[in-house]
């Protein structure tokens, strides 16, 4: 008898690094100065009793957040979750893997806030909260980028990106932010974008396009702003006014709304779809940012709430709007009553721009010329927040299918990367959280490198030459690290750049 | 905060180099910055600082960078108004390179 018997075929050995300890010690980003600080209602500088402060401060969110009780309790230190992390992998530093990152809070929970730590501290690993560990919290904290692959391991479902976000809310509370997200956070709230945008520059630009796309197709698609009765309010990243390759997925968003038909308006009031209110763990910044949203709805009277590309808001508008604000159900202040009653109940609100899109598709009232993407191989990268913070569609796993049958949709060539870096496995691009700043860059170029690995292989060998996202993050963050890794950094796009690539507007030949 | 020396003037600038105060710039500020990030100022160079300097003038931010594409390519021909030939005069990306020389706050966010 001939012997049949196959071996399963190799893999690719996943390799946990060795330990380098105190690798990335060094690498911390800037502090915010006071004026930052201030500006949104945090102390200007480090309080002289930060420690009591700081202590109350976690007791408060404790008894506020029962789930972070839970996850300070619940580890095992198991390990499961240990070679999960990116900044891990690519780092080496083993405070970088997550159940250590943890553990500098939890060390500092048991020593007050467990009767075992409180009389017997070095039996159960606690530690008195010095000024050591507090800088400790502040590097490694801000070397999460709250992605929450680590939490889709962990046998108890610790949610490690809840444990960054409290952490960095004490470390506001007692005077010590972080530039990066605080800074942008107060351009929001006096500006109303992360970018700093203001409403005359935003219309230049907008007219802009609209002249660009008239050349390039022919066709005068708008870009209208502050449209009083247009029928969806779009909220979008502001990179997408003003980076590349982010401005050219808004190019797509607009050809989409030509060719439905549907009238549509960007706000400069609510021009931002990024909340990194989240990225702190601050439900009062969280709330004041989305709050701009629902007074642009309310104020423009639209009917439908549309999202553009962009992760992190994503998981807001999807999982908290609700209740913050009165988009979708939850809310029950008069305003939120008021916008409910405004939007239109046959309509999800708020509805993703892909989903809005696939809907379309679906009902075939677009059209593709799939050719005009050939020159493309495409992969798709799920972004953390919409990949493990949100849902699309009406089933689990909706927001892994609806991008990638766009791409099919317009694009003639699809590959996966690694089944183990993608959907709700997928690696973070390196740079979200709050994480996407220059003084971070080292952290950032080694935070990508699972990410990079799974490219190269689909890239050598099935010629893939273009990674779609749908995140305003990944798509700075592979920008700036591709080069980095040997790629072009027009590799990564969005998806709705493809969709503008192929998509014809008015009537077929 | 820190401070760079030039021609005997002190210049206030923050962490990343770039200046606290947007009407302490000058010519000379824009070189000395420059050479520290790489870059060697050439008449393209100055092409482009000189717009991004018009443009904040008139609203507050750095044009987005097809705006400004859009511009050098208008001034300079449809082969020079595209991002790789802003990348190649500022390699560290055409938005944050090039507005750092021409003494203009950092375009913060996703970007």
């Amino acid at each position: 008898m001939a012997d049949t018997l196959q071996p399963p075929p190799y893999r690719v050995i996943p390799i946990i690094p060795a330990l380098k300890p105190g690798a990335m010690g060094q690498v911390r980003s800037f502090v915010a100065n006071e004026k930052i600080q201030t500006n949104i209602g945090f102390p200007g500088r480090l309080v002289d009793d930060w420690k009591e402060r700081a202590l109350e401060r976690m007791g408060q969110l404790l008894g506020q957040y029962r789930s972070l009780r839970v996850f300070m309790d619940a580890c095992v230190h198991c390990g499961a979750c240990s070679d999960k992390c990116h900044y891990f992998l690519g780092t080496q530093d083993p405070k970088n893997m997550p159940v250590a990152r943890q553990d500098l809070l939890r060390s500092v929970y048991r020593r007050y806030f467990t009767l075992a730590g409180k009389y017997f501290p070095k039996l159960v690993g606690a530690r008195d909260l010095t000024k050591e560990v507090l800088d400790e919290w502040y590097t490694y904290f801000n070397q999460c980028s709250e992605c929450r692959r680590c939490s889709v391991f962990c046998p108890y479902g610790i949610d490690t990106a809840e444990i960054t976000m409290a952490a960095r809310e004490i470390l506001d509370s007692v005077g010590y932010g972080q530039k990066y997200t605080n800074e942008i956070i107060g351009k929001v709230h006096s500006i109303g974008n992360n970018l700093g945008l203001p409403g005359p520059a935003l219309e230049d630009t907008l007219l802009g396009l609209e002249e660009d796309v008239k050349e390039d197709t022919g066709v005068d698609v708008r870009f209208p702003v502050d449209v009083q009765g247009a029928e969806v309010l779009l909220i979008t990243p502001s990179a997408d006014f003003f980076a590349e390759p982010h401005i050219d997925s808004l190019i797509g968003y607009a050809k989409v709304f030509h060719a439905s038909g549907i009238s549509w308006t960007l706000s400069t009031k609510a021009s931002e779809a990024g909340n990194f209110g989240m990225f702190i763990g601050n439900y009062e910044q969280l709330r004041k940012i989305a709050l701009r949203i629902r007074e642009a709805a309310l104020e423009l009277g639209v009917k439908r709430i549309i999202v553009g590309e962009c992760g992190h808001a994503w998981r807001v508008a999807y999982s908290f709007w609700n209740t913050l604000t009165g988009i979708g159900a939850g809310a029950h202040d008069p305003y939120a009553l008021q916008l409910q009653h405004q939007l239109d109940a046959r309509y999800k609100q708020p509805t993703h721009i892909c989903e809005f899109t696939w809907d379309l598709i679906q009902r075939q009232a677009l059209q593709f010329n799939r050719e005009a993407n050939d020159a493309y191989v495409v992969t798709f990268h799920d972004s953390c927040n919409v990949a493990r913070g949100s849902r699309m569609g009406d089933y689990a796993g909706g927001q892994f299918d609806i991008p990638r049958h766009i791409i099919r949709a317009v694009a003639n060539k699809f590959v996966e990367m690694d089944a183990a870096t993608i959907r709700e496995k997928t690696f973070c691009c390196g740079g979200g959280g709050g994480l996407l700043t220059d003084d971070l860059i080292e952290l950032r170029v080694k935070g990508a490198l699972p990410r990079m690995e799974a490219l190269k292989q689909v890239a050598d060998e099935q010629g893939v030459n273009f990674m779609a996202t749908i995140c305003a993050i990944c798509k700075a963050q592979f920008s700036k690290v591709l080069p980095y890794y040997q790629f072009d950094r027009r590799v990564v796009g969005g998806v709705h750049q493809l969709v503008s690539n192929a998509i014809v507007l008015g009537r077929p030949e | 905060m820190s401070n760079i020396d030039v021609n005997g003037k002190t210049y206030e600038t923050d962490e990343e180099g770039y200046l606290v105060n947007l009407a302490d710039w000058n010519k000379d500020v824009a070189e000395y910055i420059a050479k520290t990030e790489n870059v060697n100022m050439s008449e393209q160079h100055w092409e482009v600082v000189d717009f991004l300097r018009g443009y904040y003038d008139e609203y507050q931010i750095a044009p987005a960078v097809r705006v400004l594409t859009k511009a050098i390519g208008k001034k300079l021909g449809p082969e020079k108004g595209n991002s790789q030939y802003l990348y190649e005069l500022f390699p560290y990306g055409p938005a944050k390179q090039a507005c750092k020389i021409a003494g203009l706050p950092k375009p913060t966010g996703c970007v």
